[in-house]
């Protein structure tokens, strides 16, 4: 069984208005990934992840809390617990996630870091102030409080100087270049993902790569953003194989992603389908005796939680950084 | 149904001005043809058309109905790449989430 839907938009809404995202985490666990990199404070040009794959482990725990709640009794009274999250982050109860998937999402803003630098790329971070885009609180229709919390970030990179950021994700690109101008009039920041800087700029291939991948592209990047060839050329220039699914590019079809926070189990459902598509793509290859195997390669978080998930074993996944990190930087 | 005097079902034409606040509802182009509901990976079968036209026509009751549906969309615009009528499915459904969050769950 589900909650009842408006208490978990409340809850997710009132977060993001009173503590400035969904699931808030310490700055210091938002920023562990950038130790030790001697990354500038800001500059006019710096890396954003806007919070995204450090908060997925966390995403993860509350709808595995939302799962066990939605069966027991006690989902009656999700009421009650937005009234007391207002007052108390009911989110630092939440069980912590493994130590394991807190270091494969904090692994990924390093990927990206070391292969721009490698690329020649000058950028800085913002430490403190790379602050979560407000996507989850859009897909949910929670306008007022993303158009004030779009505001309060726009400010912030305004008072820093930011005059170009370079994205991880799909959802702080797709945030920050289609929906920010729309909500803040003479919004004037240059947003690109980091796939599609790095393929501008051709880098050199460090150690070739061999074997087979399926690739998933996420709706957001390959429908909201035309975000589609960048990554394959990246790919394919490291000597990686890309298998595609049918359902592919253009026509991707969804993780199930964006339901996991309302109805976890429709999430979970669309995630098992994907997969097959997935592990479809790789069937009649000659190399192959086991046809279900297969590695997927990813670029959402998103997509890499709800599509690992859901894999049986035999199918691997990883993000797209993972692979790129191995043949570019030296 | 929500019915109103000789059994007419109740419409109240400014549903469709208030969801469109934020963005334009542009749903009046569907020519219900069909495709979004074949091609949606959540099997959403009242998304779009129908619920598009309930908006359109202000039957405010039935759109009502259908709040899991409409918060079930993924977004994905799997459909929306498909429509031969360029309907912005998804941020039609956003603007319908967007009055919901408003008038039901009081957000
Ligand atoms: S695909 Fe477009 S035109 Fe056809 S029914 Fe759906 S919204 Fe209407
Ligand atoms: S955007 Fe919503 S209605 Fe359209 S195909 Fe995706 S899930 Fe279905």
């Amino acid at each position: 069984m589900s909650l009842p839907t408006g208490e978990v938009i409340g809850i997710l809404a009132d977060n993001l208005r009173i503590r400035g995202s969904v699931l808030p985490l310490s700055k210091r666990k938002v920023t562990r990934w950038a130790r030790g990199l001697n990354l500038p404070h800001g500059g006019r040009t710096v890396l954003y992840t806007g919070m995204m794959y450090q908060l997925i482990p966390y995403i993860e725990g509350l709808v595995k809390a939302e799962k066990r709640l939605g069966d027991s009794p006690l989902a009656e009274l999700t009421w009650l617990g937005r009234k007391i999250n207002r007052l108390v982050n009911i989110s630092a109860f939440m069980a912590r996630p493994s130590a394991k998937l807190r270091a494969v999402y904090n692994e990924v803003p390093v990927n990206v870091a070391l292969l721009l630098k490698e690329a020649g790329v000058e950028f800085g971070y913002l430490y403190k102030d790379d602050l979560y885009s407000g996507a989850l609180a859009h897909d949910l229709g929670a306008d007022e409080v993303v158009a004030d919390h779009a505001r309060k970030v726009y400010g912030v990179l305004r008072k820093r100087g930011v005059r170009r950021i370079i994205t991880i994700d799909p959802h702080t690109t797709n945030m920050l270049r289609s929906v920010y101008p729309k909500l803040i009039p003479g919004f004037d920041i240059e947003i690109r993902s980091y796939l599609e800087v790095l393929a501008e700029r051709e880098p050199m291939l460090r150690t070739s790569l061999t074997g087979e991948l399926v690739i998933h592209d996420p709706c957001v990047f390959a429908r909201y953003e035309g975000i589609v060839h960048e990554p394959r050329r990246l790919l394919t220039a490291t000597g990686l194989t890309l298998k595609e699914p049918e359902k592919s590019g253009r026509m991707t079809y969804c993780c199930g992603g964006p339901v996991e926070s309302l109805y976890p189990e429709k999430a979970e459902a669309n995630a098992r389908r994907r997969v097959e598509q997935l592990q479809e793509a790789v069937r009649g290859s000659d190399q192959r005796s086991d046809r279900e195997a297969c590695e997927i390669v990813t670029m959402c978080p998103m997509c890499f939680v709800n599509l690992a998930a859901a894999a049986p074993d035999g199918v691997a996944l990883n993000d797209i950084s993972h692979y790129l990190r191995r043949a570019y930087v030296s | 149904m929500s019915a109103g005097v000789n059994g007419a079902t109740l419409v109240r034409p400014a549903l469709a001005g208030r969801v469109g606040a934020l963005e334009e509802f542009n749903a009046s182009a569907c020519m219900n043809c069909g495709v979004c509901t074949a091609v949606c990976p959540m099997g959403i079968e009242v998304l779009p058309r129908r619920l598009f036209r309930y908006v359109l026509l202000g039957m405010e009751d039935q759109v009502l109905e259908q709040i899991e549906s409409i918060y079930s969309c993924l977004l994905c615009k799997m459909c929306e790449v498909n429509c031969p009528a360029g309907v912005h499915i998804a941020e039609n459904v956003r603007s319908l989430r967007h009055h919901i969050n408003r008038t039901v769950f009081g957000l």
